[in-house]
């Protein structure tokens, strides 16, 4: 053999995609189309423990029973956490780069006891604390999903 | 009436930012040789493999059939384990229970993961619901910035007490050999570095690795059959808790991270962890949860994260080493990470660690971490337990 | 083997498509039915083993999506990422172990959600293989025809294998696809890949399972008709299908061996009284009922022409209706276990074969069979 050559292939998986189609459930269908259809946030309360849960789902986990109850929840909330994201990636939801720096943080909305996340209209630190209130900004056209809100604006600046 | 279960052997290849010179089958074996060539037996002599890393790391489905050549399970059982962040301890724990079941005695487990393969990032996004938390869900990093603000919010810690982590994890890592990152850091370095996600800093977090990681287990009934002192498992625990990535901040539910220790100190009967441990292999991704997790181990009371790391009982020569090895901050082959601290447990508690040795180790923890703040607790000691506990 | 028992069996009908139901709301219904069987709550359960597979549902971390539906909480889980007979495996392990004396475990599937043939073809080497396109079911052609060819098999015996479960499906209100076809119907059925035709192929479907194992002390305690793992194992052969003879059945003959030793079985075919096998393909179950011991190699045709394996005769095969009536994968496997748990207790209904004290339940991983595993199950200690 002649003179050996030390190339390392690497394979691109090239436009490769696996495209899915799944569920949101039958909570989930409502909590969504509540969104889309009267900017309106529900959940669903447990029997047993009385916590509601936002997003919605069917069980609750440590009482291990079924969630059946929908109840309407509040657009407003406070801040439990936050981040301001400021490094580039790719979202994997639309192979595009996503736009930094953005504010987004764990919101519970009032007669929610379980948080959501979402985008913040502040991406200055200093400027967000934990316990801030926050209010959901709609989007004019929606189809049905989590970005049916445009952001949590915060309430008091 | 199960069988009680020691380490008889390790190998892990070295840790890097990228393997081009090997596809994942060849990397598992480097692994997997080290390991087997470490206990003094062949691939003959494994009743059964287990291995584990994230499947969209590499985007191979079924990587039990996949890595047949490199893992060496050609006509034996072999199963395949993935939990995420925990998939290491998860692999660890299953080749424990299969040797505790009594059906093999001899188990080989692998972890391993070629991260420069994929989109990290992308990766771990798509971990969560694809409804609830993906369209804002920014990865690893930004979600353990939450972690870090409700931290830092709680307890009143600051960025300097987290960087005081990163510092030290990567002084340890230049005691080993293995280690991928190989830098001497300042506080000052670590704060003048660059927010990735605020409060968490470039300097703050893991790296993005390629490796691998093999540990051999064998059963109660073989130990003698091995060269080195048996690393015995005294107990094992996990908690998987929640579907969604804000689940664990209702209550400040990252409490939950105690639980699963708390099992482990119950069945063995330790009453204060961080004197009784002699040293602790943590799965810290980021700086951050170098302080809290002292709390949730309880290590200190709440809040006392920061002030316990200060003051040195976490560094070599201190109370408690955590991470001598240089811990996930310094390589993070993400399936291998957890089945790596196994890994530098049984040599800390063999002796053989080299430079980075702890004296007289009797007993060592090692965790994993990954989900929805999920946990996984190993406790090994250098002493046969009196009866198995799982 | 310390006597370990499966006290508690529940499934999800199969369904094409269970659009209503998300991952979580399958295992949630799956996990109360089986827990419903045992007379149990949640409470009594030690631990939990979930089996899903991150491809098949787009989820890095598949498992977490069902933690609360399992019944996880505050308990110790884990998650192996294969055939259900494996997840059960697992529990079994776990069981035996001595640090648990019950262990739930459950698997979930959306076919309808994925698309099947790109998730499938991620099993294979992405630098040599996966380029060519070939996946679940052309791998498949590929062993059917290696088989056919060195054993003289024709497209006719397969048929009669999808004949028969069809068939017997019309018996288990669970099952997705019961038809009454001729093996003329089979054989007109167009071409997939040859030699399989559509009627060779099992269907996509969503399903969830949930079985629940105990230790010898719980589970005399939890119910009336424990049925015991009397022996259990499994095996792999190499993975590039160019180092396997695709018409040979290496691993499941070993992983039979062994979990024959342990059950004590010394003639298959003799002392085993009912088998659900893993027919995700006609073929299969002839190549499959060879590797089980109960015929010898390229003789499953025969078996099968000979009506030995229908409902009626004298080693019933898959009166479920089997994978290729319904086939959630993950779950297959086990609905295998819990359709011998039930045929065992004698609780099959409309199904139920009589006398069945011994079955064998099978589960595969990986292309073309190339992992196994064999249980072998019964209603005496």
């Amino acid at each position: 053999m002649a003179e050996e050559r030390k190339e390392l292939i690497k394979l691109e998986s090239g436009e490769a995609e696996q495209p899915f189609r799944w569920s949101a459930g039958v909570y989930g269908s409502r909590f969504l189309t509540e969104l889309r259809d009267n900017k309106r946030f529900v959940g669903v309360r447990c029997p047993r423990c009385g916590k509601v849960y936002v997003p919605p789902r069917n069980v609750c986990g440590p009482c291990f029973v079924e969630l059946t109850e929908l109840v309407p929840v509040s657009d407003e909330g406070e801040i439990v956490t936050f981040t301001v994201v400021g490094f580039g990636f790719v979202d994997p939801s639309t192979g595009k780069q996503k736009p930094v720096p953005y504010g987004y943080a764990v919101i519970k909305l009032d007669g929610a006891d379980t948080y959501i996340l979402h985008y913040l209209d502040e991406t200055d630190p200093q400027k967000i604390k934990v316990g801030a209130r926050v209010k959901a900004v709609f989007e004019e056209e929606r189809t049905g999903s989590m970005l049916d809100v445009r952001h949590f604006t915060l309430l008091d600046r | 009436m199960g069988k009680r279960v020691a380490v008889v052997g390790v190998g892990m290849t070295k840790q890097r930012s990228s393997r081009p010179d090997v596809n994942g089958q060849e990397l598992i074996n480097e692994a997997v040789r080290a390991a087997l060539e470490d206990a003094g037996i062949s691939r003959r002599d494994i009743d059964a493999v287990v291995i584990g890393n994230m499947d969209h790391f590499e985007g191979i489905n079924y990587v039990d059939t996949w890595s047949v050549d490199g893992s060496g399970a050609l006509m034996k059982p072999i199963m395949k384990l993935t939990t995420g962040g925990t998939t290491g301890t998860t692999v660890a724990m299953a080749a424990y229970y299969h040797v505790a079941s009594g059906l093999f005695q001899r188990v080989l487990a692998i972890g391993w993961e070629k991260n420069s393969e994929s989109d990290t990032t992308g990766a771990i996004i798509t971990a969560f619901d694809p409804f609830w938390d993906r369209p804002i869900f920014a990865g690893a990093v930004a979600g353990l910035a939450l972690e870090a603000t409700q931290y830092m919010h709680l307890t009143g810690a600051t960025e300097e007490d987290a960087a005081y982590v990163a510092v030290r994890e990567r002084r340890h890592a230049l005691n080993n050999p293995y280690a991928h990152l190989h830098i001497n850091l300042t506080i000052e370095d670590v704060m003048n570095s660059p927010y990735l996600s605020w409060p968490v800093k470039m300097g703050d977090m893991c790296p993005r690795t390629d490796g691998a990681c093999a540990v051999v287990f064998a059963s109660e009934d073989v130990v003698d059959e091995f060269p080195h002192r048996p690393a015995w498992i005294l107990a094992v625990a996990d908690r998987h808790l929640w579907s969604y990535t804000s689940d664990p901040y209702v209550n400040q539910a990252l409490e939950t991270g105690g639980w699963a220790p708390k099992e482990v100190y119950d069945k063995v009967g330790i009453r204060d962890p961080l004197k009784e441990i002699d040293v602790a292999e943590l799965y810290l991704p980021y700086s951050f949860a170098g302080l809290r997790y002292m709390e949730s181990l309880g290590f200190c009371e709440r809040g006392g994260g920061p002030a316990l790391v200060r003051s040195g009982a976490t560094d070599m020569g201190g109370e408690c080493p955590v991470n001598p090895s240089g811990g996930v901050m310094s390589s993070n082959a993400i399936g291998a990470t957890g089945l790596l601290r196994v890994a530098e447990c049984a040599l800390q508690i063999q002796g053989r660690a080299g430079d980075r040795q702890v004296p007289d180790v009797e007993i060592a923890l090692a965790t994993g971490f990954g989900g929805c703040f999920w946990s996984d607790v190993l406790l090994m000691g250098g002493e046969m337990p009196e009866k198995p506990r799982g | 083997m310390e006597p370990v028992a499966v006290v508690g069996v529940g499934m999800t009908t199969i369904r094409r498509e269970r659009r209503e139901d998300g991952y979580a709301d399958l295992v949630y219904e799956a996990v109360r039915l089986a827990l419903e069987d045992a007379g149990m709550t949640i409470d009594q359960v030690d631990n939990v083993v979930t089996v899903s597979n991150d491809f098949f549902d787009g989820r890095t971390i598949s498992s977490m999506a069902v933690q609360d539906a399992c019944g996880s909480f505050d308990k110790n889980v884990s998650t192996v990422e294969g055939d259900g007979t494996f997840g059960a495996f697992y529990g079994l392990m776990r069981t035996l172990s001595g640090s648990f004396g019950t262990t739930l475990v459950c698997a979930h599937h959306k076919g309808s959600e994925c698309v099947m043939p790109l998730i499938t073809n991620a099993m294979f080497d992405p630098i040599y293989e996966r380029f060519l396109g070939v996946e679940a079911v052309t791998s498949a052609a590929l062993q059917a025809r290696s088989y056919m060819e060195r054993y003289g098999v024709a497209e006719e015996d397969c048929a009669l294998v999808s004949v028969k479960n069809h068939g017997n499906a019309f018996r288990n209100p669970a099952a997705q696809l019961p038809l009454r076809l001729t093996v003329e119907e089979v054989m007109s059925s167009p071409y997939v890949a040859e030699p399989l035709k559509v009627l060779d192929c099992c269907p996509i479907s969503d399903g969830a399972s949930a079985i629940i194992l105990a230790s010898r002390e719980r589970a005399e305690r939890i119910t009336a008709k424990p049925v015991w793992v009397k022996g259990v194992a499994h095996c792999c052969d190499a993975y590039h299908l160019g180092d396997r003879d695709l018409s040979e059945v290496r691993p499941l003959r070993e992983a039979a061996r062994r979990a024959y030793i342990m059950a004590g079985i010394y003639d298959p075919r003799k002392e085993i009284d009912l088998v659900e096998l893993y027919d995700a393909f006609s073929y299969m179950e002839l190549m499959w009922l060879e590797g089980l011991g109960f015929c010898g190699p390229g003789e499953g045709g025969k078996l099968t022409a000979s009506g030995a394996t229908a409902f009626e005769g004298e080693l019933p095969v898959n009166p479920s209706g089997g994978c290729l009536s319904g086939h959630p994968v993950l779950v297959a496997g086990l609905n295998r276990i819990i359709e011998c748990v039930l045929q065992i207790r004698g609780d099959a209904g409309e199904r139920q074969v009589e006398g069945v004290r011994t079955a064998v339940a099978h589960g595969i991983n990986g292309p073309c069979g190339q992992s196994h595993c064999v249980w072998v199950l019964g209603g005496e200690r």
